[in-house]
């Protein structure tokens, strides 16, 4: 029954060439000895290295996500399924979750990319929504070098390539560029989507004898075992592993995505569950949908609809070929379920049953292939305590505060401006489609992306957010400003923060100090997400993202999504008029470890992090959501990377106004990146009221002007520079590095 | 009056355009699907924005053979008004009846911008509503929008004032700036920026509303007739 390429049980354990595919010598043992009582065959083996990769069964990350906030009264979803619901009022909720595609797009940058949007839509209809919008937030080498601008352009493509194909709109992410990520690129894509909670639908197989039926892309040998792939360190030998990565076709998913809502809301009746087939494809969603159901799964492979010929079982499992759903229909109505199919069509096959007990068993030409316990594969990889042990680099670290010397302080700003973190990523978010679907309020540049929920006053907003450095300094405290910044996006658009998703992007686990890291900023997610409110509803971990050795900074990104409850609370960063008073709500520090000044007066980051306080960030952050729900907020803009002078120019960047302000801070002080701050315009008919509520915690500067100027006084020296020439430089810094 | 918007596999502005008929201007609009081969009962056509069939081959080469088309093209000859935008454009070159091609953009790029665009021609049963000369702003997004046609072509287009919209800063190559052209009959427009994306303030912009407004009108004029 072997193919002949496939080795038998028993040389399979002599060679141990379950190695290759990620299994350890332990694991191997594991599943001979104690949950088979018999050698694994070929195809078993395979299933278990794809199922108790780390992507899929998160042994190595599942005692962090552990400390994870998961509660509170609006999700009504939590991690688990394809992506966490979260209750928004009137029957409606929202629906998100980020995933990484980072190796793939290493490798093949533009499929890479792309597949990872597909794949993070799946989740999201899968759940019964209608996607109404995606972010992502991506991490490159500095853009100096030959592959890392193709890596940019390709990711940026593929992005754009399958978001504009199937009409959903992109309207906010994050990019930025250190020498950290220069070998191993983040790649991750958050969906957003919509649905009426009657249509919340569960990845499930019940009912003995209920069909399962394949629906989408026939099945060829793209990306067979992509989930060790995507679970193991990188390196210069895997660059050439392009068979892992998987080719997407959003033309197929735009067509899959409408026959499976029409599925969801108009045969509901006969539909037991779905489920998108991701990571490990067929073994894992098939083994997930009867796992979490407690039955058993009979599948016939012969059935499998098939791109290429002489596929073995271990290849039809293992295939990451795209744009493929699994459902379980009521026996019976498999008629009516495939011939919504075929009116997009699409091959809708039933493949098996659901069976009596709990086994997992496949057919192929006739033989039994596979027979393992599903729960097996599913929920019982082990799980390993990874030792923890504080990094030397933390040890080492100076406890001073960088002091940078500002001689020229509109010099200083004018190159801050071109620095690529903090230069505009126009030229890439402006090939992204951001206004199909016709919702889009707020658009990529603001501080979260906006979309009104149409036939309501509601709107929500969306952002991601993390700030490496700053972990890379203090994984902890990192992992808090991660989620606050976050907030204070949301909250700086005029919405309420709901929840998030994560993608944990991180180094080796098995390395002590790379361990803290993920421990300890876990930690530090879990604390700020408890305080403002936020529980982690979905997500996804993305470990041994090193390269020869080198780890990346960690970067858990953090996606958040917020309620706006009335539009007319809509808020942007720009400056709407000359002759509105300017404020900064919070105080200003001298804090610069880790700030984009630091890097770029001395060429690195180091020392200790700054402080940083929960509770004063969450009171900024409740006082300006209150000012702007009173009315009394004409624009308002999060202050981060670049500090206080980059948050005022870019404010004026937006409609081309100017400002005149005084301040008793030294110019060095504008780029200090304190945290819990926003600067914010007030009309002048509202300053009294504004100031009322604000007392004392915002700080007048002054007043916006129609001369195209941006002039600070500060205690030392003055900002001084015309609005449309440093926008230019702002705008123009990246096109011309990518060039 | 009422409107069928043709569904393609893989439209995507389908929705956009309905919502926008049906919501803003109280329209009767239908989304109707590329098998159909009747449209005799409809006032007037739109052939909406996406990726029909993957644009694969090329934008609009495989959707003008869908059984739709057939009725689009009679509906076209018996005086109907018929518009394409974005890909609804690229078909209506595609399946003959509209002049000329759309060729990838200049920056071998998708952009995705709000474009300012001159209207050249306010004669046509589509632009009416405006005033001549008026700019508009209209959000563009496209990969394939440059359109090109050779020099007689331009030269005949220029002397029927066939060339309906311009941009004022070309985002695409587009020979002589266009960003939308009329048939000779003047039923037929084509244009790449999206009208439908632009008739609510709170999205940012409701100058395309006039387009929309034009067609109320002239079907007006004409049932009063």
């Amino acid at each position: 029954m072997l193919k002949n390429n496939e080795l038998t049980p028993e040389a399979l354990r002599d060679s141990q060439a379950y190695r290759e595919w990620g299994l350890t010598d332990a694991e191997y043992q594991l599943i001979a000895e104690k949950v088979l009582g018999r050698l694994p065959n070929y195809t078993e083996t395979g299933l278990f290295s794809g199922m108790w990769s780390e992507h899929c069964s998160y042994k190595n990350s599942k005692p962090v996500l552990k400390k994870f906030w998961t509660q509170g009264e609006q999700v009504l979803e939590g991690p688990g399924e394809g992506a966490g619901i979260i209750d928004i009022g009137d029957g409606q909720a929202v629906v998100f979750k980020a995933e990484s595609h980072n190796h793939p797009s290493a490798v093949e940058p533009y499929e890479g990319a792309a597949t990872g949007v597909g794949g993070i839509i799946r989740d999201i209809f899968s759940m019964g929504a209608r996607p109404i919008a995606l972010l992502d937030s991506l991490r490159f080498g500095e853009p100096n070098d030959a592959h890392t601008k193709y890596l940019i352009e390709q990711v940026v493509a593929g992005i754009g390539g399958y978001g504009n194909c199937i009409g959903i709109p992109t309207v906010g992410g994050d990019t930025v560029f250190d020498e950290s990520y220069q070998k191993n690129p983040l790649v991750n894509a958050m969906c957003v989507g919509i649905l009426n909670q009657a249509d919340i639908q569960k990845g499930q197989a019940t009912g003995i004898g209920n069909a399962v039926i394949y629906v989408g892309a026939k099945t060829g040998r793209d990306g067979i075992n992509g989930a060790s792939f995507a679970s193991a360190e990188f390196n210069d030998a895997k660059a050439s592993q392009r068979s892992a990565v998987q080719v997407g076709d959003p033309f197929m998913e735009k067509l899959l995505m409408e026959a499976c809502l029409e599925v969801i809301h108009e045969h509901r009746d006969v539909l037991i569950g779905i489920q998108d087939m991701g990571a490990a494809g067929l073994v894992s969603s098939s083994a997930e949908m009867a796992s979490k159901a407690g039955s058993g799964l009979e599948l016939n492979l012969d059935l499998v609809p098939q791109r290429e010929s002489d596929m073995t079982a271990f290849e039809l499992m293992l295939s990451e070929s795209q744009e493929r759903m699994l459902l379980c229909v009521k026996a019976g109505s498999e008629d009516e379920i495939t011939k919504v199919f075929d009116k997009y069509g699409l091959d809708a096959v039933t493949i098996g049953k659901v069976t009596d007990g709990h086994q997992y068993q496949l057919f192929h030409h006739g033989n039994l292939v596979a027979d393992v316990p599903v729960d097996a594969l599913a929920t019982k990889a082990p799980v390993y305590q990874r030792e923890k042990k504080r990094p030397s680099r933390l040890n080492k670290q100076s406890h001073h505060q960088f002091m940078p010397r500002i001689v020229d302080a509109t010099g200083a700003l004018k190159k801050l401006l071109q620095q690529p973190t903090i230069a505009s990523k126009k030229c890439l978010y402006d090939t992204y489609d951001s206004q199909v679907q016709t919702n889009t309020v707020v658009k990529p540049g603001s501080d979260a992306g906006v979309i009104r929920i149409r036939y309501t006053d509601k709107a929500l907003a969306m952002t991601t957010d993390v700030n490496g450095r700053y972990l890379y300094l203090n994984p902890r405290v990192g992992g808090e400003i991660a989620v606050a910044e976050a907030a204070r996006n949301i909250v700086a658009s005029g919405g309420q923060p709901l929840g998030i998703t994560d993608c944990l992007n991180y180094g080796n686990p098995e390395k002590p100090d790379q361990f803290y890291d993920l421990d300890e900023s876990a930690m530090g997610i879990a604390r700020a997400c408890q305080l403002f409110n936020t529980p982690v509803i979905s997500g996804n971990v993305s470990l041994n993202n090193e390269s020869n050795g080198d780890p990346i900074y960690p970067t858990p990104m953090i996606g958040m999504v917020g309620l706006i409850k009335h539009q007319r609370d809509i808020t942007t960063q720009d400056f709407k008029q000359a002759g509105d008073a300017v404020y900064v709500l919070g105080e200003t520090g001298a804090d610069f470890n880790g700030s984009e000044l630091q890097k770029m007066l001395t060429g690195t980051i180091s020392g200790e992090l700054f402080e940083f306080d929960l509770v004063t960030e969450n009171q900024n952050q409740r006082l300006l959501l209150r000012a702007i729900q009173k009315g009394l907020v004409a624009s308002a803009h999060d202050v981060s990377e670049g500090g206080l002078i980059t948050t005022i120019a870019e404010s004026c960047f937006g409609n081309g106004f100017g400002v005149n302000l005084k301040s008793d801070l030294p110019a060095a002080n504008f780029f200090s990146e304190t945290q819990s701050r926003f600067v914010i315009s007030v009309t002048a008919a509202k300053r009294a009221a504004f100031e009322n509520l604000m007392e004392p915690y915002a700080t007048y500067l002054g007043t916006t002007t129609a001369d195209n100027r941006l002039f600070i006084e500060t205690a030392d020296q003055n900002f001084d520079i015309k609005v449309d020439f440093a926008k230019r430089l702002w705008e123009g810094a990246l096109p011309c590095l990518l060039k | 009056m009422k409107f069928a918007v043709p569904v393609f596999p893989g439209s995507n502005c389908d929705h956009d355009m309905v919502n926008a008929l049906r919501d803003i201007l109280q329209a009767d609009a239908d989304l109707v699907p590329a098998t159909t081969t009747d449209l005799t009962s409809y006032d007037a056509v739109i052939l909406p924005g996406g990726f029909s069939y993957g644009d694969y081959l090329r934008s609009g080469a495989i959707a003008r053979f869908a059984p739709v088309m057939t009725a689009v093209k009679a509906f076209a000859a018996s005086g109907k008004p018929v518009m394409g935008i974005c890909n609804g454009f690229q078909i209506l070159t595609e399946a003959g009846l509209l002049p000329g091609a759309l060729q990838a953009n200049r920056s071998a790029q998708f952009i995705c911008e709000t474009s300012e665009l001159i209207v050249r021609n306010v004669e046509t049963q589509f632009t009416s509503d405006y005033a001549t000369e008026a700019h508009l702003q209209l959000p563009i997004a496209h990969g394939e929008g440059n359109y090109y046609c050779d020099e007689a072509t331009l030269a005949e287009l220029q002397a029927n004032n066939q060339i309906v919209f311009e941009y004022v800063t070309n985002p695409n190559g587009s020979v002589a700036n266009i960003a939308g052209i009329i048939n000779r009959q003047g039923n037929v427009l084509g244009m790449m920026p999206h009208p439908e994306r632009a008739v609510e303030a709170i999205l940012g912009s409701t100058d395309g509303l006039g387009i929309f407004k034009s067609l109320l009108a002239h079907r007006e004029e004409v049932t009063h007739a």
